[in-house]
């Protein structure tokens, strides 16, 4: 299939705002800066309100900015619609799929209207079909599909003519496990196929699984950038978590570890996770001093903070600033 | 003929066979949309029909059947209204204005459907009334015209569909719309001359546009007229054309804006 030429930077998008009147119907941007290399997968991660959908619309170009700048494939949202629109394929957070009509006809349907001829279109339906393993279900109107094969579907009719960049909006939100997971597959095998995909998520999991790089939005406005790693990195400490079984001990391995830790510790129930800097020398001298005090834990781990840790910490900085 | 105008037109057909295949893949709500107006022929011609005062050997249907024709194109906007809702809110819309096709692809697609399905229903509505009796006395062009007329009402409204459809966003204020409808539809020489009610009512009931088009319909059918002597009685047809037309004028471009303004 033949690809179109897309230049390095594929999504740029500097201070762009957006101020919803009345404020209903949904969050507004508030100077939304974001670069996205091609072939890659951004994640655009946030709470709901934070402004995700809202910046999808206006790079899809369904939504006119207040102001800012923001080039898709090397054109303008605002003034070069059309040459955007040729280059990009949209999944919604609602599956936007005819109900009423069978997941080929669908597909037919949204080729024609990318002005395939209707052999080709028919030939397209096929394949998408069987791409997303959605043969078997082609014939049966898209009302009867599960939610996952109705969010596959609508991942194909996104797909017809080979969009150089995808926008997919909460893919899996109201999905049950099994169905975020068949989503997920979908979605990489975009990637590997050379698909530049920007993907909004409010799932740390998602993002952390699918993306290279990762947006973090709040309030209208990206908090932190990287890759996955950066972001974990970026808070710094370790944590070494002690996993106890007894949660009478959970006083006594507070006391015990406190004059260990890098920081502040966290207890979550059973656990107590302890930030640390110096990793090995910190891990022994844990282990060292609940041996001595006889305490034997269920698990002892050292790991990581997790998008969690960081989200919850650019958030409190947030508040503190 | 550019070529945007071309892909226009080929998307436009392509949209509205989307309503086809609707029609074909759940055809229960359809046809229960195309026999509607059936139903109210035969309870207002069958169960009122009799309580009627007509001139001696006059059948009511002679009056009521085109009444019910332009009371058909009036019920025509709700199913308007509704597709309308329903694409925005499953974000069926979103997907069309994603794709590189124009907006005015989408609009008419969504008219060239309804007025299929509008030339449904008034085939099943001819077929019943010349079942009851009803019959046009003019020439064949005469009753052409007449569906014309009673077409372009329909087409006048879509657009008064498609702006209330854009505005309204939900299920609630769709079903508000279509309970109000039916003031708009009695309040009307849809079902009774205009002549009958208190002066001030018929008056108003006389300026109605569905008024209009009956009142032209009957006498391009040359079905007893209802309307009063008065200007409009003289200049029905004219009237059934300016009717809509100004319709056209005000909710087209009102639409038109309410579109765009799905990006703002």
């Amino acid at each position: 299939m033949q690809r179109v030429e897309v230049p390095e930077r594929v999504i740029l998008a500097s201070e762009v705002r957006k101020n919803y009147v009345g404020g209903t119907e949904g969050a507004g941007l508030n100077g939304f800066d974001l670069e996205v290399q091609a072939g890659t997968v951004v994640g655009l991660l946030g709470p709901n309100g934070a402004g995700k959908t809202t910046a999808v619309r206006i790079l899809s170009t369904l939504l006119a900015p207040d102001s800012g700048e923001a080039t898709v494939a090397g054109y303008d949202v605002r003034r070069q619609g059309g040459e955007v629109r040729r280059r990009i394929g949209l999944v919604g957070q609602y599956a936007a799929v005819d109900e009423i009509i069978t997941g080929r006809q669908n597909l037919v349907l949204f080729g024609r209207l990318n002005h395939l001829s209707r052999p080709a279109a028919v030939r397209r339906a096929d394949e998408l079909l069987e791409r997303f393993a959605l043969t078997a279900a082609a014939d049966q109107a898209a009302a009867k599909y599960s939610g996952g094969m109705r969010r596959r579907l609508d991942l194909a009719a996104s797909l017809i003519v080979a969009p150089p960049v995808l926008f997919v909006d909460e893919p899996t939100t109201g999905l049950d496990p099994a169905a975020r997971i068949e989503v997920w597959s979908a979605v990489r095998d975009l990637v590997d196929g050379g698909t530049t995909v920007l993907l909004t998520t409010q799932y740390l999991e998602e993002a952390d699984r699918l993306a290279d790089r990762i947006s973090m939005l709040k309030a209208g406005k990206v908090v932190a950038e990287g890759t996955p790693d950066e972001l974990k990195a970026a808070l710094g400490a370790d944590w070494l978590d002690v996993v106890l079984l007894d949660p009478a001990d959970v006083p006594r391995v507070r006391a015990l570890v406190e004059p260990l830790a890098a920081g502040e510790l966290r207890v979550d129930d059973l656990r107590v996770s302890i930030p640390v800097r110096d990793r090995t020398r910190t891990l022994v001298d844990v282990a060292t001093s609940l041996r001595e005090a006889m305490i034997e834990p269920e698990d002892i781990t050292l790991r990581r903070p997790t998008l969690d840790e960081v989200f919850l910490h650019l958030t409190a900085e947030e508040v503190a600033a | 003929m550019t070529n945007r105008f071309g892909w226009a037109l080929a998307d436009g057909w392509t949209i509205a066979r989307r309503d086809l295949t609707h029609w074909r893949m759940q055809p229960g709500p359809v046809i229960f949309k195309w026999f509607f107006p059936v139903l109210m022929l035969l309870m207002f011609g069958a169960l009122l029909g009799g309580a009627m005062e007509r001139p001696e050997g006059q059948s009511y249907y002679e009056l009521l059947v085109p009444g019910i024709f332009a009371l058909a194109m009036l019920f025509g906007l709700e199913s308007t209204m509704l597709a309308i809702t329903e694409d925005a809110a499953k974000g069926v819309t979103d997907r069309f204005r994603s794709l590189p096709i124009s907006s005015t692809a989408v609009v008419l697609g969504r008219c060239i459907a309804d007025l299929l399905d509008s030339v449904v229903t008034l085939t099943v509505l001819v077929v019943t009334g010349l079942v009851l009796g009803w019959r046009w006395h003019g020439t064949f062009a005469a009753a052409l015209a007449a569906f014309g007329l009673l077409l372009l009402l329909r087409f006048a409204l879509l657009w008064v569909g498609t702006f209330i459809g854009l505005v309204v966003k939900n299920a609630q204020s769709v079903a508000m719309v279509q309970v109000l409808v039916w003031p708009i539809g009695f309040l009307s020489s849809a079902f009774v001359a205009t002549s009958t009610m208190p002066s001030w009512l018929g008056a108003i009931a006389q300026w109605n546009p569905l008024s209009l088009t009956a009142t032209a319909a009957r006498s391009l059918f040359e079905n007893p007229d209802t309307a009063p002597a008065s200007w409009i009685g003289d200049h029905a047809i004219g009237a059934a054309v300016i009717g809509p037309l100004l319709l056209t004028a005000l909710f087209l471009p009102l639409a038109a804006t309410r579109f765009r303004k799905l990006s703002r």
